[in-house]
């Protein structure tokens, strides 16, 4: 009894110190500038709310709405994109027979640990020629065409787990493979569509180099490179603003987390997902 | 790669004993293919290919490429003192960050590994700063909470490792569903046998434990490398101060993006990624002695 009591506090108190840069952020961001920068201490000594209104007149002439919107249009474009991409691609490889697929899926499984770095100037010289620097397009359509073939692994794995005889029970009932995906596959499939789906919305969300390459007027900016507007800014008055919009930022990661924390963490456990 | 499937309990596959034969209109795979066919050929091959050329020529995105042969290779390594210092600075950040990283997952991992109704929620809440460090949000709060060591070349690179070590909640994870693979009959075998502690510890959690562990180093590694964003954001975006967090990454971008060097720029990407590939060789090389995989005694 007494050591149960020992673990939980030795972890509540782990805990704690862990989580308290993300607490005195969301107080931080009711401070006055003056005590952001003099004080570590969690509680503010003012609660203000002129740090949000000041974020809500927006930044560089442009709504925080305009950044909310643009990041929303990239991850949710990232997430559909690429679910149903990979989820198509991984269907071929996992239940389908066709010349390539051992070639194919070999080179699949080398692009995943592959840096982007690697990718990035041609891929920027490409939609550059397409006239497509600046709109949301090299961010979406690389989901689209599936190139995270970390996720296609991940269908690949769990389709592949799902019971043989339900596509010979289908092929019986005269489903051809285009059915058998629609009506067997995909379906039982949910569970590593959801995971495909959680990790895109949140990698997307976060993502920073990609979108600082492509986006460069501030009308197309999402709220990771509004952000980066603040790293500039050296006033003090600006650390108020700073704060508010960065608890803005995560709260979409933070609701996601609530939702799904089981999906989550099951996901890093099973598949070694790893942001 | 297949030390790493083994090593995490990815969802049961069994092989499939028959592919179906919808091979009677192999068309059809290709059509379910197309679009990461089209991805992986445009996005993926053709770009890896032109880069690996673009690094032999000077490219400006502008003007045609021109051949130079290897002049950035050289230039890189006998010209740039900045292109070292690069080197250095990543170096430094891996061998901190990583070692730490790991220790601090397996640490917290063997604490919340016992049987508690509290653990799934220990489990979800340590694991929550690996979904939000990687944000743009959290590496500012760093910048401002650290800021007097983010101005000091001494300490500066310590607080961009500091946030890579906070988010140790996914290895974690993963050390944790290892741990609980570990049969229960090896503790009870270790008791009986009078050990303590830290012998149970050292002989019978670590080695079954080492293909996690080395999954989980592997891993790291090779993120560690191509760390981008908390750099970015706690220097500034310039790798200040004194050039002390000019990343590997970061340098590639400033040269590649803000100069639009970009077969400069393309030789460093090439050489990124081949020393990524010669430390994970290394890794894979040390494994041998290291990692112990149940049942393979006999080998």
């Amino acid at each position: 009894m007494r050591r149960r009591v020992l673990w939980h506090v030795v972890c509540l108190a782990l805990l704690a110190g862990l989580l308290y840069p993300v607490g005195w952020l969301v107080s931080a961001s009711f401070k006055p500038a003056h005590e952001i920068l003099s004080s570590l201490r969690l509680l503010p000594e003012q609660v203000i709310i002129g740090n949000y209104a000041e974020v809500f007149r927006g930044m560089a002439g442009v709504s925080v709405w305009r950044f909310l919107t643009n990041s929303m249009v990239v991850s949710v474009g990232s997430v559909i994109g690429n679910v149903v991409s990979c989820a198509l691609a991984a269907y071929a490889f996992a239940w389908l027979r066709f010349r390539l697929r051992g070639l194919l899926f070999a080179f699949m499984i080398a692009t995943i640990m592959l840096p982007i770095h690697v990718l990035l100037i041609p891929q920027y010289t490409i939609f550059h020629r397409m006239d497509m620097i600046d709109t949301f397009w090299p961010l979406v359509l690389p989901k689209i065409l599936a190139t995270d073939a970390f996720f296609v692994f991940l269908i690949v794995q769990f389709m592949r787990g799902l019971p043989r005889e339900l596509g010979d029970a289908a092929r019986i009932d005269g489903c051809g493979p285009v059915r058998t995906f629609a009506y067997v596959v995909l379906p039982l499939s949910k569970p590593a569509l959801v995971t495909t789906a959680i990790f895109t919305f949140i990698w997307s969300w976060n993502d920073f180099l990609s979108q600082l390459i492509y986006l460069n007027t501030p009308e197309n900016y999402t709220l990771p490179l509004a952000l980066r507007l603040f790293i500039d800014q050296t006033s003090q008055t600006s650390y108020g603003a700073m704060m508010a919009m960065s608890v803005l930022t995560l709260v979409p990661i933070g609701l996601f987390f609530f939702a799904f924390q089981r999906l989550l963490v099951e996901g890093v456990s099973t598949t070694g997902l790893n942001g | 790669m297949q030390t790493i499937e083994r090593s995490v309990a990815a969802p049961r596959t069994r092989a499939p004993q028959r592919v179906h034969r919808y091979g009677e209109r192999p068309g059809i795979a290709y059509l379910f293919l197309s679009p990461w066919v089209v991805g992986a050929l445009l996005l993926t091959l053709g770009p890896m290919l032109a880069s690996l050329y673009l690094s032999f020529t000077d490219y400006d995105l502008f003007t045609t490429p021109s051949w130079v042969g290897w002049e950035n290779y050289r230039t890189l390594f006998t010209d740039d003192p900045r292109f070292i210092t690069a080197i250095w600075v990543t170096l430094r950040y891996v061998f901190i960050s990583t070692p730490l990283k790991l220790a601090a997952a397996l640490a917290v991992a063997i604490l919340l590994n016992r049987a508690s109704r509290a653990q799934g929620f220990y489990r979800s809440a340590f694991y929550a700063p690996s979904l939000l460090g990687a944000s743009v949000a959290v590496a500012l709060v760093w910048r401002v909470i650290f800021r007097d060591w983010v101005a000091s070349p001494d300490y500066a690179l310590l607080v961009v490792a500091a946030l890579a070590v906070w988010q140790f909640g996914a290895p974690m994870v993963i050390f944790l569903a290892g741990l609980k693979q570990i049969p229960q009959e090896l503790y009870d075998a270790s008791a009986v046998d009078g050990a303590g502690w830290w012998r149970t510890f050292r002989s019978v959690t670590l080695p079954m434990l080492s293909p996690v562990i080395f999954f989980n180093l592997v891993l790291e590694t090779i993120h560690a490398f191509q760390a981008f964003t908390g750099a970015f954001v706690i220097s500034g975006g310039r790798g200040g101060p004194v050039d002390s967090t000019l990343f590997y990454t970061l340098y590639l971008y400033e040269r590649g993006f803000s100069q639009f060097r970009m077969g400069y720029a393309s030789a460093m990407a090439w050489i990124l990624v081949l020393a990524i590939a010669l430390v994970t060789a290394v890794l894979f090389r040390t494994s041998r002695m290291w990692v112990f995989y149940a049942g393979d005694e006999a080998r």
